[in-house]
């Protein structure tokens, strides 16, 4: 754990160093790097604590502090659907394709982000969730791709997937914060990315990324990889097992 | 009931799947299994074509929920193979005619589905197909079913079922059979005809096919009503054992877990199912099934005719999972 915050803190102090004439540097830590699914697993919590360091011999700022905390959950494809009308019934005609989208995406902010940065600010530097979604590299110019992206966040949103917090992060002193990230049990497993921004009057100051993964434990874990590296023997397992259980009904049963 | 009492108390406990990777409340799901064993003891149909949906709209993945059905589907027909044995109710031939049709028609059915997976629309195939099958077996059952009670009221005799010496052309077709069970003198290749294609149906839309085996024997065959249960819920064992072992190995879907839950609500909705199958008069039987299949027909009508108030949907390309 030492090791890591060290390295953390190396990588913070690095990218500070990057920033020139910023004298600000963000240091983090997570009340968790692992969230572990067991049988009655139903989501999860865990929390990101942040401190703004300030050098000695800088002013204070006329503005405040703003933090903006972007979680980004496995990248997988998504295809998005369009049911359209032909003839009387309705039928899935156009389709687009969003390549490494992440599944889970939560923006949490210590106020609502258009008062934190403008509108190009925030796109340029993927801030909120229609920006925090894209992928880094690509702007999306394919045409009518528009109504198919705002449908993969309200769709996204709805499922608990993607979230907004607008007011998510509290700071507990005028430079130290925390932001509850709520990770929800249909979240899928594999590793997430934390990005963690300091803005002052719509500047980014100082940014720090730090991960956490989700995986299965136990049972689940030995469940999951027998179905996947033994499929005939747990297929037959779950035949005999289905078989046994019809057979035990009738005999518990049996009045006659 | 103190069964009942008991299992309230469990209402807010979720168990994780770790197939379907998401947590599911138990009560629910021993429900809803324990509501579709109960229809699937009764009807003779292996209930697949209710409870896959329903776990669909659980948020369960397709896949999942089609493959983990087929074990439930065993499961509980496996019970129900038992006691309409015991009750001498099951034509043990017929059924291995039935199956052997069967494997014939489920290989068909397979290679017809990757195909059309190929071309797209697939989605849009099977909801269609939903749609005017269980509209139409649906619909005629209770036309028929309504007939007979009007003139049961009526007072006139019920029609004959059969006469000796008077059967329907497809029944005297050469290789003839005799099933003494069924009280059947028919010819084989009808009845393996049929098979393939219910076969090629539960392949395509993946379900046990009983709801088309159960009316198909009635009405073409005129076998009575207590066998055709029994013997459709053999030839949905042996298929439905298959077909899970076959989910298994080509795509690691069956949630054994979540098989687990199915099968303890189903195989016991199953029994009480089969009970009141016996106090049950032919009239009635019918009628219900009848509108049991209409109705999920027409639940996939509404999806295909209304207007969504969701036009767009997301989905991940299986391949990814």
């Amino acid at each position: 754990m030492s090791r890591l915050s060290k390295t953390l803190l190396a990588a913070a102090l690095g990218l500070a160093a990057c920033l020139p004439a910023k004298a600000e540097t963000l240091i983090a830590a997570l009340s968790t790097h692992r969230i572990a699914i067991t049988s009655n697993y139903t989501g999860d919590q865990l929390t990101v604590f942040g401190l703004v360091e300030r050098e000695g011999r800088t002013a204070a700022r006329a503005d405040p502090y703003d933090i903006v905390v972007t979680v980004r959950g496995p990248p997988r494809m998504l295809i998005v659907r369009e049911k359209e009308r032909v003839g009387p019934l309705w039928v899935n005609r156009q389709q687009r394709r969003f390549p490494e989208r992440p599944i889970f995406l939560s923006v949490s902010s210590n106020r609502p982000i258009e008062e934190i940065l403008t509108e190009d600010a925030a796109r340029r530097e993927r801030i909120g969730l229609a920006n925090a979604q894209r992928i880094q590299s690509t702007r999306e110019f394919e045409f009518g791709i528009g109504p198919y992206r705002d449908a993969l966040i309200r769709i996204m949103e709805a499922k608990g997937l993607y979230a907004e917090h607008e007011r998510g992060v509290t700071f507990l002193s005028p430079t130290l914060f925390s932001a509850p990230i709520r990770v929800p049990a249909t979240a899928p497993t594999g590793s997430y990315e934390i990005e963690i921004v300091l803005y002052a009057g719509g500047a980014a100051l100082a940014r720090q990324t730090t991960n956490f993964e989700v995986i299965k434990t136990g049972m689940e874990q030995s469940l999951a990889s027998a179905a996947h590296d033994r499929p005939l023997l747990y297929g037959l397992a779950t035949a005999a097992l289905a078989l046994f259980f019809g057979w035990l009904a009738t005999t518990i049963f049996r009045r006659d | 009931m103190g069964s009942v009492a008991r299992l309230t108390g469990f209402s807010r406990v979720q168990i994780y799947l770790p197939i379907a990777e998401l947590p599911i409340s138990i009560l629910l799901v021993l429900g809803l299994s324990g509501a579709v064993g109960f229809i699937s003891g009764l009807f003779g149909v292996g209930g697949g074509f209710l409870l896959t949906p329903l776990l669909i709209f659980l948020d369960i993945p397709p896949a999942v929920a089609v493959a983990t059905v087929a074990a439930q589907v065993a499961g509980s027909s496996m019970t129900g193979v038992l006691t309409y044995w015991r009750r001498n109710a099951l034509d043990l031939k017929l059924g291995s005619v039935l199956v052997g049709g069967g494997i014939l028609g489920t290989i068909l059915g397979v290679l017809f589905f990757n195909s059309m997976r190929r071309l797209g629309q697939l989605d849009l195939v099977i909801t269609i197909a939903y749609v005017t099958l269980f509209t139409c077996i649906g619909g005629l059952m209770l036309f028929d079913a309504i007939r007979a009670a009007l003139r049961d009221r009526q007072g006139k005799p019920p029609r004959l079922r059969r006469r000796a010496g008077m059967h329907p052309a497809w029944m005297g077709l050469p290789w003839r059979m005799r099933f003494y069970r069924s009280q059947l003198y028919a010819s084989v290749l009808p009845i393996a005809a049929l098979a393939i294609v219910i076969g090629f149906i539960g392949a395509v839309l993946g379900v046990g096919g009983g709801f088309i085996l159960v009316p198909a024997l009635l009405y073409f065959f005129r076998v009575p009503p207590a066998v055709v249960v029994g013997t459709s819920l053999f030839q949905i064992l042996v298929t439905m054992t298959g077909a899970t072992v076959l989910h298994a190995v080509t795509n690691q879907s069956v949630d054994i877990v979540l098989a687990i839950l199915l099968l303890v609500g189903g195989v016991v909705g199953a029994q009480f199912g089969g009970r009141a199958a016996r106090n049950l008069n032919v009239g009635s039987f019918r009628l219900l099934l009848a509108l049991l299949i209409l109705s999920v027909g027409l639940r996939f009508a509404i999806e295909l005719f209304l207007p969504p108030a969701e036009p767009f949907s997301v989905v991940m390309p299986e391949s990814a999972r």
